[in-house]
């Protein structure tokens, strides 16, 4: 138990996440857009930060969105759009990012690393 | 063993590689058979290019810009091609053929699409170093040479192409002349009223026309470096003479091959397009069918398309039996068509006229005895009837009671031709001959939409003339089986922009989430979020950083910057209509030093920094406001930039203050979002420096007032804007302009520019005309009190948000770090940063 509780490691606070809307932020080297889905603070995805098309750190600053009933975000550069569950590119499946666990304990974002 | 494989393969040789030649190609690689061996002997070069579109190089088109097919695509499947390959010989018992430096290429099948080559008139004199001929690239390049050091051109040849050599003159800034032999322009397509009404538009353009002239001789010049002699004793100077006047058929090498030719030249062809030669075609402007040469592209596409299948299966049905030699196209601006008969010379063959010397418009008709068919057509200025009239002459169809209905303006009761009218053998496009019932084909095989048949069929691909008539085919069909044609927005509500603008507006909806929890479902997309970001922001004019509108702007919005492609940003401040002061462009080279931004000047006057990480954003901008710099919306949907020329403060020219009233109509509507971004220009007389015609709204001075012309854009399909209104006062030209804008705003679909707007809108220009100047609908007084509500409530969002902690928390890279972005490095080239290139990806030859 106490070894899987060092395991999520905080990377910033809710209040600097934008409803609707995404931050990045920086772990390990990696940057990770962490994305907060409608007004409720729990409610929030994290995958990569590089948009392995447009070969930029920019998906945190997406529109995020539904298509059908999959959550996804439009990539600013060429509006592909990825995943927020699976990370996969919806227009090109052999792309994709990485997905990040991710939770929120007494107003600390954490990562699973 | 090497002799047998090839005589597995059909070795099929193909000699040009013209459009026609190309198409042929082409043909052979879509039937896929491996059967075949094409090789392709090019004298140009490089391999085909558009030659309709060839005057579109001296606006900014390229010669890549104009390949119809690049050498990958060849590669790709299985073409041998040979460039700057001239054929010199063939030899018919061997079955070869040689190139002028010695190579020899043997064929199964010969296919001989050499096409043509410009008629020079013998005059003395015409062989002189700016004496040129227009038909390849290596010609524009040489005109592009000569007019740079010429200040007048001419062209000698009133024809299609010649007035299309005159178009790319003008375009060269030259003074141009066309000279015609004939006594009016366009012989060949127009009756002499439709040759007369188009010199008058082409004069009031600028150009000079001289009919009825006989060049006797081109000798040294007092003026210029030349003049031309006419038999009527008059003469012309110019610099450059550019021939024109008509093709003849490229068939020497036919001739030496002793095949048959026509007693005027070019390669007499069968009805499958074979030479006297069984195993020899010839196609295109070479080939002389029932002692014809076709001069068109549609024609000697057919030609390739009856070769292909000819050459694969000859027990073929298909056959070359004829064209259509109509046309429809726009010489300088001015609309042309000519259909069938254009001169009326059937026996028994009645005409009705209609012209308006005001607008410029004439339109014949030529019927026929009985009074029931349509034979043919002229239209100049106006060609809107194109479609119609051609369908009712190729099809045979019955006229109505009073044929000149179809060519008179009246508004309401114009017979329409409807779609079931139309036979299914009817060709809607006649460029890649394409008929009503390969459409509904399509269409039954499952494409669903406009965009798909297109891609299918190739319809509507070609001269683009047939759009209209096309959609509508596309849509009747599409309800006929049932399919919805929708203009929902996007999956999250089932609604237009414009009744999502109504539902906004009409219920006092003021943010995203009622909009969404009201009226659509799911979460939003991409699409519909900026969609209602612009209504909101058009009919509210809100902050658009407030915190229920941030998570809707596309990224430009939200940083209120450009991103480019390293995820960097660019910078674009205000300076209206083009002025600045010195101190202010010392202040922007300072910002630029310090921040090391790339610098560059825009199209519209002003200048961009590019460069700047997103966490630079608002440190830029707090030195560039305290500077007293505005944003310049060049991020948004929305307003960008009025240039203008310097006008009559300075210009010996000009006839108003241009640059005030750029100034003062920048002023006015900075700020406002629209369905897609807005370019203005004001010019201060009709030398047009400022290129409003090429604007959303341009203004042009005239000595009485401000001429207004509307739905102009550039870019990827330029189309010149429309002359709305003449001789406007200040404040009507303000009224009109605030009226129109408000109007596309409330009504336009998403990312639809104005020209699309428009000419989407039954009823085009004439309708807004009557919707702004005579207030058809009532909607004036609403539009107006719009726009005073946008202009009244303009605030300039960089200086909001540098005020503003909680927006600035956004620009930044991480929540968590001030590090920077590992991933955004640079280079440096002519002494300013470049982004560096990322993996380079190595190409193994």
């Amino acid at each position: 138990m106490q070894m899987l509780e060092q395991d999520w490691t905080t990377i910033c606070r809710t209040d600097d996440l934008i409803t609707n809307s995404g931050v990045c932020a920086l772990h390990n080297g990696e940057q990770i857009a962490i994305f907060c889905i409608g007004e409720d603070i729990q409610n929030i995805k994290a995958i990569g930060n590089y948009d392995p098309k447009g070969k930029a750190n920019v998906l945190y600053r997406g529109i995020i969105g539904s298509i059908a009933d999959e959550l996804v975000v439009a990539s600013p550069l060429y509006k592909d759009h990825y995943s927020l569950e699976t990370g996969v590119c919806v227009e090109d499946e052999s792309l994709s990012v990485p997905v990040y666990e991710i939770r929120v304990v007494h107003g600390e974002v954490q990562v699973l690393s | 063993m090497q002799a047998k494989e090839n005589t597995q393969k059909q070795r099929i040789v193909v000699v040009g590689n013209g459009m026609v030649g190309h198409h042929f190609v082409d043909q052979m690689i879509k039937a896929a058979n491996a059967d075949y061996q094409v090789t392709v002997l090019s004298g140009e070069p490089r391999l085909a290019y558009d030659r309709v579109h060839l005057s579109e190089f001296f606006t900014g088109k390229t010669a890549e810009d104009l390949a119809l097919t690049t050498t990958d695509y060849y590669v790709e499947n299985g073409i041998e091609f040979y460039t700057e390959a001239m054929v010199s010989a063939i030899d018919r018992d061997a079955k070869n053929v040689k190139t002028q430096d010695g190579r020899t290429f043997e064929y199964d099948k010969l296919v001989l699409a050499t096409g043509s080559y410009p008629f020079v008139p013998p005059i003395p004199g015409n062989d002189q170093d700016h004496c040129l001929v227009y038909r390849t690239i290596e010609d524009l390049n040489d005109i592009e040479a000569s007019s740079k050091c010429s200040k007048i051109g001419v062209v000698v040849g009133g024809g299609l192409l010649g007035l299309e050599a005159a178009n790319a003159l003008k375009q060269a800034g030259l003074e141009t002349h066309v000279v015609e032999f004939a006594p009016q322009l366009m012989g060949v397509q127009l009756d002499s009223a439709g040759g007369r009404v188009l010199r008058h538009k082409i004069e009031s353009l600028g150009v000079h026309v001289h009919t009825g002239k006989a060049t006797t001789e081109i000798v040294a010049g007092e003026t210029s470096r030349f003049r031309m002699n006419f038999k009527d004793g008059e003469h012309l100077e110019t610099d450059m003479i550019l021939f024109s006047a008509g093709i003849r058929p490229h068939d020497s090498l036919a001739k030496l091959a002793d095949l048959d030719m026509g007693p005027r030249g070019g390669i007499v062809i069968n009805n499958q397009c074979q030479t006297s030669d069984d195993n020899i075609y010839a196609i295109g402007e070479c080939a002389l069918w029932n002692n014809f040469i076709f001069g068109l592209v549609a024609p000697g596409y057919t030609m390739a398309k009856v070769v292909a299948n000819h050459v694969m299966d000859s027990n073929t049905d298909e056959s070359f039996t004829g064209a259509d030699m109509s046309t429809k196209l726009k010489l300088m601006g001015v609309d042309v068509g000519s259909i069938g008969d254009a001169h009326g010379k059937s026996a028994g063959a009645l005409s009705f006229v209609y012209e308006n010397q005001l607008s410029g418009v004439y339109k014949k008709i030529v019927i026929d005895e009985a009074q029931n068919k349509l034979l043919g057509a002229v239209l100049v200025g106006d060609t809107s009837d194109y479609d119609t009239l051609l369908q009712y002459m190729l099809n045979g169809i019955d006229l109505p009671e009073t044929p000149e209905s179809l060519i008179l303006p009246s508004l309401s009761d114009k017979p329409l031709l409807g779609v079931d009218a139309l036979p299914d053998t009817a060709t809607i496009c006649s460029c890649h001959n394409v008929t009503k019932a390969d459409i509904v084909q399509s269409i039954d095989d499952g494409n669903q939409t406009f965009a798909d048949v297109k891609s299918c069929t190739k319809a509507s691909t070609g001269c683009g003339g047939c759009t209209a008539l096309l959609k509508n085919v596309v849509d009747k069909t599409l309800s006929e089986r049932g399919v919805e044609v929708n203009n929902h927005i996007c999956e999250h509500f089932e609604y237009s922009r414009q009744e999502l603008f109504d539902l906004i507006k009409i219920n006092d909806i003021r943010d995203f989430d009622t909009l969404l929890k009201k009226h659509g479902k799911g979460l939003g997309c991409d699409v519909c979020k900026p969609a209602a970001a612009s209504i909101l922001a058009s009919v509210y004019n809100e902050y658009v950083l407030k915190n229920e509108h941030v998570s809707l702007q596309d990224t430009n919005d939200t940083y209120l910057a450009n991103m480019q492609k390293d995820g960097t940003y660019s910078i674009v401040p205000r300076i209206a209509a083009g002025e600045i002061t010195p101190d202010k462009l010392i202040v922007l080279g300072e910002v630029a030093k310090k921040y090391d931004l790339y610098t560059k000047i825009t199209g519209g006057q002003r200048i961009d920094l590019f460069g700047a990480r997103v966490e630079q954003l608002p440190l830029i901008w707090e030195e560039l406001v305290s500077a007293g710099f505005e944003t310049g919306h060049a991020y948004g949907k929305s307003v960008r930039t009025v240039k203008s020329c310097v006008g009559s403060t300075w210009c010996r020219y000009g006839v108003q203050d241009s640059v005030g009233q750029a100034i003062d109509i920048e002023n006015r509507y900075k700020g406002l979002r629209s369905p897609h971004k807005l370019k203005f220009a004001v010019s201060g007389c009709t030398r047009e420096c400022a290129e409003a015609q090429s604007k959303d709204i341009g203004v042009i001075a005239t000595e009485n007032g401000w001429n207004l012309y509307v739905c102009g854009n550039g870019g990827m399909k330029p189309r010149h804007a429309d002359l709305f209104a003449t001789d406007l006062d200040d404040v009507t030209l303000i009224k009109y302009i605030d009226r129109i804008l408000m109007f596309y705003v409330k009504t336009a679909d998403r990312l639809q520019r104005t020209s699309v707007w428009m000419d989407n809108m039954e009823g085009g220009l004439e309708y807004l005309q009557k919707v702004v100047i005579d207030d058809h609908l009532g909607l004036c007084d609403e539009l107006e009190r719009q726009m005073e509500t946008v202009v009244g409530t303009y605030q300039c969002e960089w200086k909001t948000t540098i005020e503003n902690p909680v927006a600035l928390k956004r620009f930044r890279q991480f929540v968590n770090s001030d590090e920077k972005d590992s991933n955004i490095t640079f280079v440096r080239e002519r002494e300013q940063i470049k982004p560096a290139d990322k993996i380079k990806i190595v190409e193994v030859e």
